[in-house]
């Protein structure tokens, strides 16, 4: 197996050639934050938490779309990347309705832990409290768009794992919003197989199934990369 | 043969919607009353003729010098057939037509090198006659029959040009990297997706002289060895599409693209795309998407279009302005076209100038031109005869220069250095009464709305930044609010995915540079906020 | 902040907004640790340790709870700015709107305030229901519900619905001192 080696954080390591910055940084234990990334999943690098300094390169490059490289000199966490990190999340919470003491994901949110990996104690920009609606036409699930961080995981997964491709992205800027089939309620879109791999990957309570109430919501994001090397070597985890 | 009197009528976008259709139709009328005909005196339509803002021009061709004539009424046609005409008296005293004369050795005019403009307002648009006849297509046939690609691509090199899209990536390079990709089929984009506000260099490229950018992709087709290429136009430009598809139409029907064009080889397919609306589609990654049926968002490069584009395959795209310079590069040889411009930008470069500024319309020179002699010589200066304040250029992605910079050589790195860019080639003029947050709130706005929504620093941060701007404004801002405005235009240049989140705060950053007192003037102490309880 | 003299003891207040007394019951969780902290300081105003009225001058600390909702809230809020060296935004509340902001949402984000009164005490009273009307008595709404730093300038922030008693005692502790609390980790800063 051919292996690049490069330097995260003052510490070598090795990942197999074609890694992304981001395994590469795993090997390093650097802790890199990622909210739109997840394993099995194509990377979008849109989130922008992942974005790290690689000696020689005038631009941040996001570690989860990045090619880890022979000889990269990397660094995860200085101070102007903490900083970016910190706006990026409370623009995040400025820009949805997030409200965690009555979230479904409340203790369960990857956003809201966000905030404590990266020192929000509190957003420097004004919340926007925008309209947005919730569509509950769904027999199984709800999805509030109030809480939604326009991750695309949900889209990726249907689309990567599941194959039914039910949900995309509507309109643009600050305006943009996840959509259903042709832009119909969730209910109504016959392509949807009520799988709930949506709800699983979600990282907010943006995604839930209706019978979970404040703070119940437990996802389980491992399972895009279970299925994933399920489907590529005919491996299932427990076998 | 050609009669002895021509006149060209300006039938592109800006001189239609001053009346120059009924201008025409009234000069029609005029001739068939002086009891002339076509071949005595001929009535053309042709594309840009440069002056947009005196529009409905008007040239007259004949024996004698050129004459050119603007804000012409309809009423008016019958005295401009007796001007026209050779019998005329010379203009004197009683001219009825002088209020319209335009000085054609005014700077406006002869400051001008046209290169990527020489058909327009000289050839009719519609008609593919005309532009053989002008010398169109005559490149392509020779590249065909007498360069291989290498050599067609060294003369490219050679002659320095950038793309003059914005962002000035070297021409040459770009087209070697596309034709050494592993052998696979190749495309070639046109991007003609001119969104940003003030510039209209490309609209009138292509109202003006479409077999020109075809005749400049086709050499570029056949450079990087593509048999198949897009055209993507915004939906906002009907008359260009019109012509643009009409011309590809005329093209194929002489066998100019097609199969085995010039009896070669080659074959070569262009499409007309039409784009819906979206700005952010005139970024490469996005437009290519948009090409394909998908949604037009920003994809992370590397892997760059030229190695994996459209369909996966390598896809050379170019801006309208940059096609549409080859066919001369390849005429007079890249070295000529070399000696013109600065030691890293060659060439010309077109300007659309707009704003508060005499001499409103479409400009081409020299690179390295002072931006003194593009907005003062030839633009005239600001109306009214005031000192011009600043010059904004780069649209959105840009930003304001300073009237004390005027003096700065127009070129890629010297306009980045002053915190502006050379973006597509809107230069618009501003005087001393423009408020310069105001300008940035304007610039941030149109940013908020074309912003595509997938990464969070645009999507959310130019909203926050639009309302820090309002702040400033309104003058309710405060010394927290400057430095939050400072924090965030830098956290959005450096965290965006692509060029356009990354350039959004540019109008911010360069007038805080070079207006900073502007936005101070426009903050108040926290404690007048909590003085006057109102809040914030 | 420039704590008083060691020797004498630092003037707390406590301060409710608009919230649900969730944050003071939670500050009442200290248990006996209150009286730990009783030794150190004097509780000069607070909804559940004092039964002064007005806000009084040369307070050290500012414990703040809620969001600024209505007239009275801001008057305090600045008053208590004036009068403050430390103001701690205190919970959820204070530090995000939180629940109380949620009514921004109403009237397409334009007059919040006006939308909920309607629906609470006419859409949803019987036939004689009216507006609430008591100038100088009940306190008028805000159009828009704000957290506390976006009215004044705050200098520590407790988030938490409620901030457990513990993350409460662990931030407190170091001022007593005359130190600033690590705010950071879960423990310390978690939302929700």
């Amino acid at each position: 197996m051919a292996v690049v080696t490069l330097n995260v954080n003052g510490q070598d390591v090795a990942v197999p050639a074609g890694a992304s910055l981001l395994e590469a940084t795993r090997a390093a234990a650097a802790d890199v934050p990622t909210l739109c990334h997840l394993d099995g999943l194509n990377p979008v690098s849109s989130c922008r938490l992942c974005l790290v300094e690689v000696e020689g390169s005038t631009k941040l490059l996001p570690a989860c779309s990045t090619a880890a490289a022979e000889g990269m000199v990397v660094h995860t966490h200085t101070p102007r990347l903490k900083e970016y990190r910190r706006m990026t999340v409370e623009l995040f919470f400025a820009e949805g309705n997030h409200v965690c003491a009555v979230c479904v994901a409340n203790t369960h949110c990857e956003l809201q832990d966000m905030a404590v990996t990266v020192g929000m104690d509190h957003s420097r920009f004004p919340y926007q409290y925008p309209q947005r609606p919730v569509d509950a036409s769904h027999p199984q699930f709800t999805l509030d768009h109030n809480r939604c961080i326009l991750c695309t995981r949900c889209v990726r997964v249907c689309d990567e794992i599941e194959g039914a491709h039910v949900w995309d992205i509507g309109s643009r800027g600050g305006q943009c919003h996840i959509v259903a089939g042709l832009d119909e309620p969730w209910g109504q879109v016959q392509a949807c197989t009520s799988c709930g791999k949506c709800v699983e990957v979600c990282p907010t309570g943006a995604l839930f199934r209706n019978t979970d109430t404040t703070a119940e919501k437990q996802p389980d994001a491992s399972l895009p990369a279970l299925l994933r090397s399920a489907r590529d070597q005919h491996r299932w985890h427990n076998q | 043969m050609p009669s002895p009197v021509q006149v060209r009528c300006c039938d592109a976008s800006g001189c239609r919607s001053a009346g120059s259709q009924a201008l025409r139709n009234a000069l029609e009328g005029a001739r068939d009353a002086a009891g002339l005909d076509p071949s005595q005196l001929t009535i053309k339509p042709v594309g840009c003729l440069r002056l947009c803002g005196s529009g409905p021009l008007v040239a007259c061709d004949g024996p004698g010098p050129t004459q050119l004539f603007g804000g012409m009424a309809p009423e008016q046609a019958g005295a401009l057939i007796a001007a026209a005409l050779p019998s005329s008296p010379a203009p004197g005293s009683g001219d009825p037509l002088a209020a319209h004369r335009l000085d054609l050795e005014a700077p406006f005019f002869a400051l001008q090198r046209p290169v990527v403009l020489e058909g327009c307002g000289q050839v009719d648009p519609e008609s593919i006659d005309d532009a053989i006849a002008f010398g169109t297509y005559a490149q392509l046939q020779r590249v065909l029959q007498e360069l291989s690609p290498e050599q067609v691509r060294d003369e490219v090199r050679r002659s320095g040009l950038r793309g003059r899209g914005g962002a000035g990536y070297p021409t040459g390079l770009k087209w070697d990297t596309v034709a050494l990709q592993p052998p696979g089929p190749r495309y070639v984009v046109c991007n003609a997706d001119e969104g940003d506000p003030g510039a209209f260099m490309d609209r009138s490229v292509l109202e003006s002289d479409p077999h020109r950018l075809i005749e400049g992709m086709a050499i570029a087709a056949y450079a990087v060895g593509a048999e198949r290429g897009f055209v993507y136009v915004r939906a906002e430009y009907p008359l260009a599409i019109e012509r643009l598809r009409l011309a590809l139409q005329q093209a194929r029907s002489r066998h100019l693209l097609g199969n085995h064009i010039h009896g070669t080889s080659f074959n070569l397919r262009l499409e007309v795309r039409v784009g819906a609306g979206a700005y952010v589609c005139g970024e490469e990654t996005a437009l290519l998407l948009s090409i394909q049926g998908q949604r037009g968002m920003p994809q992370p490069r590397p892997p760059f279009p030229a190695q994996s584009g459209l369909w996966g395959a390598p896809t050379l795209i170019n801006n309208v302005e940059t096609f549409t310079a080859v066919p001369a590069i390849l005429r007079q040889g890249g070295d000529w076209y070399a000696a013109m411009g600065t030691a890293h930008s060659k060439g010309t470069k077109v300007f659309a100038l707009s704003g508060a500024v005499v001499n409103t319309g479409l400009v081409e020179v020299p690179m390295g031109t002072s931006l003194r002699t593009v907005v003062e010589l030839i633009g005239g200066g600001v109306p009214d005869g005031s000192p011009i304040k600043a010059v904004q250029t780069g649209g959105p992605s840009g930003g304001c220069i300073p009237a004390e910079r005027l003096d700065t050589p127009v070129d890629y790195e010297s306009l980045v250095e002053l915190g502006s860019m050379m973006g597509s080639g809107g230069m618009v003029v501003m005087g001393q009464s423009t408020s310069m947050p105001e300008v940035a709130r304007h610039f941030m706005g149109f940013s908020v709305n074309e912003s595509c929504g997938k990464c969070v620093p645009c999507r959310a941060g130019t909203v926050q930044l639009a309302q820090l701007l309002d702040r400033f404004v309104e003058r309710r801002a405060t010394s927290a609010d400057m430095e939050r405005l400072d924090a965030l235009c830098q956290m959005v240049k450096v965290t965006s995915l692509c060029g356009l989140g990354q350039s959004a705060p540019n109008p911010v950053l360069s007038t805080l540079r070079w207006f900073r007192h502007e936005y101070e003037a426009a903050c108040r102490e926290p404690s007048g906020c909590v003085a006057t309880g109102r809040v914030r | 902040m420039t704590p008083s003299p060691a020797a004498a003891k630092l003037r707390l207040a406590t301060v409710w907004l608009a919230g649900c007394s969730g944050c003071h019951m939670s500050f009442l969780d200290l248990d006996e640790f209150l009286f730990d902290l009783a030794e150190k300081v004097d509780v000069v105003f607070s909804p559940v340790g004092s039964d002064v009225k007005i806000y009084p001058e040369n307070v050290d600390i500012a414990l703040v709870e809620g969001a600024v909702a209505n007239v009275d809230n801001l008057e305090l809020a600045l008053q208590l700015r004036q009068r403050t060296a430390l103001v701690i935004s205190f919970g959820d509340c204070a530090v995000t709107a939180n629940v109380p902001g949620l009514r921004n949402l109403l009237d397409g984000g334009h007059d919040g305030a006006k939308a909920v009164l309607e629906r609470g005490y006419l859409e949803l009273a019987d036939a004689t229901g009216q507006l609430p009307f008591a100038p100088g008595i009940v306190p008028e709404l805000l159009p828009r519900v704000l957290p506390l730093h976006e009215v004044i300038p705050v200098d520590l922030f407790l988030p938490g619905c409620p901030p457990s008693a513990e993350r409460i005692r662990e931030a407190i502790t170091p001022l007593l001192a005359g130190d600033r609390p690590a705010m950071e980790g879960a423990a310390m800063l978690r939302f929700g």
